[in-house]
């Protein structure tokens, strides 16, 4: 069916339910239904926790103290939040064209490399830290706009399904930072590059301790003010610019873009090139902010879990932002408990009971009235 | 057959249907006739299904009946074709006949489907290749498409919902045929109709609609074509275009030898040349599917030529593309208003801004201001129904969405337009308007080229008729000489002997 779809009804199989249209879901039940969903999340992965042994409340209240729970949780939280977020904005914003941009995680490595090739090569000693950031944010962002543009490109050029060159993409983009990390830019074969000078560091606030104490030993750094930047920037190009509304147009029908002039080829390219932009800044962040050197493992897969908290936000900047808080604080509790199991477990369990719940805002269920079956 | 009392349906800011009563006799046919918005789609949308009445009660066959989903309409034997199809673009004909039957489960034997598809086709005299992708379908073979899907899963009710207007004369000729044979088969038929000679030379019955309700339902036999109008618009009506006598201007567009391709890939518009003055209505007559939706696409940008040139005001803009043409002043009212014309779930202020936003002089920024009160004021002249200007187009009913598009087309500082079956899916005076609308444009200078199924209209309106046939202009005749009968004849190809040189 093409069109109205939205307001058809649609039968669930041999069930004695039906699903009915909503007219219209308003913003509460949008919100009612979310929170609805996680506690039902948590619940169904608490189950598969009791039944291979565990304490799911127990597992819970420590996850919940790790991630939120003290100023050195919400710490954690953050810095993870920052490359969660740039990459989900990053992946949302192509969703938005219904360009299915699976590959932030290769985008994320490829502006770690490129932002790590200007630290060890183009930094000297003595250059102002001010300037080496803005170079390696913007090879970080250049790195990943190219890993952007190529599946851009050949959908654009000859219709090449960008989920499976995204994904093709991931791969390599990890074989190639192996192959440096272990290769020429390698120390000593353990598969990292040597510390980075102190230039090249994204500033944390322990490095402020001398003026207010409470900051001693918190790793929160200066890459976090990318993300109320990138929300901002995110929802005015969306809301506010004729680029947006191109966006949009092609997004809901591309037939009629083309109709009233947009340049389709031109606009895929360009969004998956600031889609990409935005996964290689926060793996900029990772290697200025975080580590300070590349190494194999910069990321934990955080360019597979964007797309679960894209899709979480409903490619909503602001929305996206919280759900990528919430994921940053889900992955430092599960590192708490020693557990990426747990991680992998929960956010699977999140997303599988969203999407299907996704169902819930735009129907209604009704069981099947027995007298119009016959 | 049908019994329905009561039903009343709400939509936001809307009373789409309030409280109405339809009787419809087996075997019969039965007109629903009323002003675009009415509430007839809806009501035909509770009746078969896809929307659930907020009250009243149902009767199919004498047995109270709850529709939850077009599934258990279908079962209790009652089918719809949409006003907007609902074909999978990328599968065959048989596929989609057979897409939904739960008969079949998931064995599914191709051939066997093809035949039994082919054979429906036959039997009720509606040919189609059950081997031919929708997508390469004109809308006329889409519908027979849909009928046979109905027919197929059983429908003894089948409502159609503006049949015809989708279809070329000849072609809605061989539907009436199509419809009177089913109904002498027994089954029911009840379409929707804008078009008053079809109701009076088909129904039996005829119910008229008006803001949601039911007017009054009359045998046709008792009932004139003028109290019909009178019915659905509350007072008498004049229907006259005068074509107000005009100096026409100088030459504005200028199609050398074009040579266009299909989707196919076959040549669709073939070494074609028109010339098209300002101020003028140069119609173009022929049966659907003869070069005109190419023709259209060449002109506007959006399809390559193959060979030709195209002249503009004496300057050659061949090979421009889509956004070029639209910056250089030529509108565009294309036939398909749901896949071409519309981003469905778009608000009503975004679709009239479709292609405007990129005149607002705000760099890269959108005027949001402009466009709301361009909004407003494109709502108020076009007396566009809605619940508002943020209400997404997919929710405007057929006749609001032609007025979104056309205003649009209309509001902008056009130099030419590209009319397609610009009336398609109106009400009488919403036909009315826009008519008067083409005339207000036609005597600011602007070039219309007016691409229409409907000879009537292009016969009223035109200036000069130009009539095309397999991608050719087979004659040209101006407004004083245009007679049904000689295009007729060009339109089937055929040369009458008075005009062969
Ligand atoms: N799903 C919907 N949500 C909100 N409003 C709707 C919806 N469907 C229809 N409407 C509104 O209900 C009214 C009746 O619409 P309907 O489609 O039944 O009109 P119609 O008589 O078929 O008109 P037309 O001749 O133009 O097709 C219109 O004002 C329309 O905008
Ligand atoms: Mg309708």
């Amino acid at each position: 069916m093409t069109g109205s779809t939205a307001s058809g009804t649609m039968p669930s199989g041999r069930l004695r339910l039906r699903l009915e249209a909503r007219d219209q879901p308003g913003l509460l039940t949008h919100l009612a239904v979310s929170l609805l969903l996680l506690v039902a999340a948590l619940l169904l992965a608490g189950v598969v926790m009791t039944v291979a042994g565990g304490n799911p409340l127990d597992v819970y209240r420590s996850m919940f103290g790790a991630g939120f729970g003290s100023k050195w949780g919400l710490n954690d939280t953050l810095v993870k939040m920052v490359p969660l977020t740039l990459a989900s904005l990053g992946v949302a914003l192509a969703f938005r064209m219904k360009m299915w941009n699976i590959g932030a995680e290769g985008q994320l490595l490829m502006g770690a490399l490129a932002a790590s090739g200007i630290a060890l090569f183009a930094v000297p000693p003595d250059m102002p830290q001010w300037l080496a950031l803005v170079l390696m944010a913007a090879a970080g962002a250049a790195g990943g706009a190219v890993w952007g543009i190529v599946p851009g490109w050949l959908r654009a050029q000859f219709g090449v399904n960008e989920i499976i060159s995204t994904l093709m993409l991931n791969y390599v983009a990890l074989s190639i930072v192996q192959f440096f990390v272990y290769g020429p830019w390698g120390e000593r074969g353990f598969g990292l590059t040597p510390m980075f000078e102190r230039n090249t560091w994204l500033p944390r606030l322990t490095e402020y301790a001398d003026q207010w104490s409470a900051l001693r030993g918190l790793t929160l750094h200066l890459g976090i003010l990318a993300v109320p930047v990138a929300i901002v920037f995110l929802a005015i190009l969306l809301n506010r610019t004729k680029f947006g509304f191109e966006i949009a147009m092609v997004g809901d029908n591309p037939d009629a873009a083309r109709y009233a002039g947009v340049r389709l080829r031109r606009t895929m390219i360009i969004v998956m090139a600031l889609s990409g932009a935005l996964a290689g800044l926060a793996g900029m962040n990772e290697v200025s902010g975080v580590v300070h050197r590349l190494l194999e493992h910069i990321s934990p897969g955080y360019g597979y879990t964007a797309i679960i908290v894209a899709w979480l936000g409903r490619f909503n900047p602001l929305a996206v932002a919280v759900v990528a808080f919430l994921f940053g604080g889900l992955i430092v509790g599960a590192d708490e408990i020693q557990s990426a199991g747990i991680s992998s477990l929960l956010q699977g369990v999140i997303l599988f009971v969203m999407v299907s719940g996704n169902l819930l805002i735009r129907y209604r269920i009704r069981l099947r009235e027995p007298e119009t079956l016959a | 057959m049908v019994e329905m009392r009561g039903i009343s349906k709400r939509f936001p800011g809307v009373l789409a249907n309030d409280r109405v009563d339809l009787d419809v006799a087996a075997g019969s046919i039965h007109a629903l006739l009323g002003e675009n918005g009415a509430g007839k789609s809806t009501l035909m949308h509770i009746l078969s299904g896809l929307y659930r009445p907020d009250s009243g009660t149902m009767k199919v066959e004498d047995r109270t009946v709850s529709f939850a989903s077009p599934l258990d309409a279908i079962r209790a034997g009652v089918g719809m074709v949409h006003q907007h199809f609902m074909l999978v673009e990328t599968q065959t004909v048989a596929e989609n006949v057979v897409l939904g039957d739960r008969r079949l489960g998931f064995r599914m034997d191709p051939s066997a489907i093809r035949d039994t598809v082919a054979g429906l086709g036959r039997e009720s005299g509606l040919d189609i290749d059950p081997d031919a992708l929708i997508w390469q379908l004109s809308v006329g073979e889409r519908q027979r498409v849909e009928i046979v899907k109905m027919l197929h899963r059983g429908a003894r009710l089948l409502i159609l919902d503006e049949p015809t207007a989708v279809l070329t004369p000849q072609e809605a000729d061989t539907l009436f045929d199509r419809m009177r044979g089913m109904a002498r088969a027994g089954r029911t038929l009840l379409f929707i109709s804008h078009k008053l000679n079809e109701v009076m030379e088909l129904a039996e019955t005829v119910t008229v609609m008006r803001q949601g309700r039911v007017v009054d339902t009359v045998p046709k036999a008792q009932v004139s074509h003028r109290e019909l109008v009178r019915m659905m618009v509350g007072s008498p009506v004049l229907f006259d275009v005068t074509v107000p006598p005009v100096q026409q201007g100088r030459k504005l567009l200028s199609l050398r030898s074009l040579r266009v391709e299909n989707d196919r890939g076959h040549t669709a518009v073939d070494n074609l040349s028109l010339d098209l003055h300002q101020r003028e209505i140069l119609g173009v007559a022929g049966v659907a599917g003869n070069g005109q939706r190419e023709l259209a696409e060449a002109i506007t940008g959006l399809r390559k030529l193959q060979a030709g040139t195209i002249e503009l005001d004496g300057f050659d803009v061949t090979g421009s593309n889509q956004r070029r043409m639209i910056d250089l002043g030529i509108s565009w009212v294309p036939q398909d208003r749901q896949h071409t014309g519309t981003a469905p779930n778009l608000s009503i202020q975004e679709n009239f801004d479709l292609k405007h936003y990129r005149s607002a002089r705000r760099g890269p920024f959108l005027d949001r201001a402009g466009q709301s009160r361009r909004a407003a004021a494109l709502l108020a002249k076009y007396r566009v129904a809605a619940a508002g200007r943020h209400q997404p187009v997919r929710l405007l009913s057929g006749g609001n969405l032609q007025k979104v598009i056309l205003a649009r087309e209309l509001s902008t500082e056009l130099r030419v337009l590209v009319a397609e079956s610009p009336t398609r899916g109106l009400d009488v005076g919403a036909i009315q308007n826009v008519h008067e609308l083409l005339m207000e444009q036609r005597s600011r200078g602007v070039a219309i080229l007016l691409l229409s199924e409907d000879l009537q209209e292009v016969l009223s309106l035109s200036d000069r008729v130009a009539v095309i046939h397999s991608g050719r202009i087979m004659g040209i005749l101006p407004r004083a000489r245009a007679e049904a009968d000689t295009i007729g004849m060009l339109m089937a190809g055929v040369v009458p002997e008075d005009m062969a040189t």
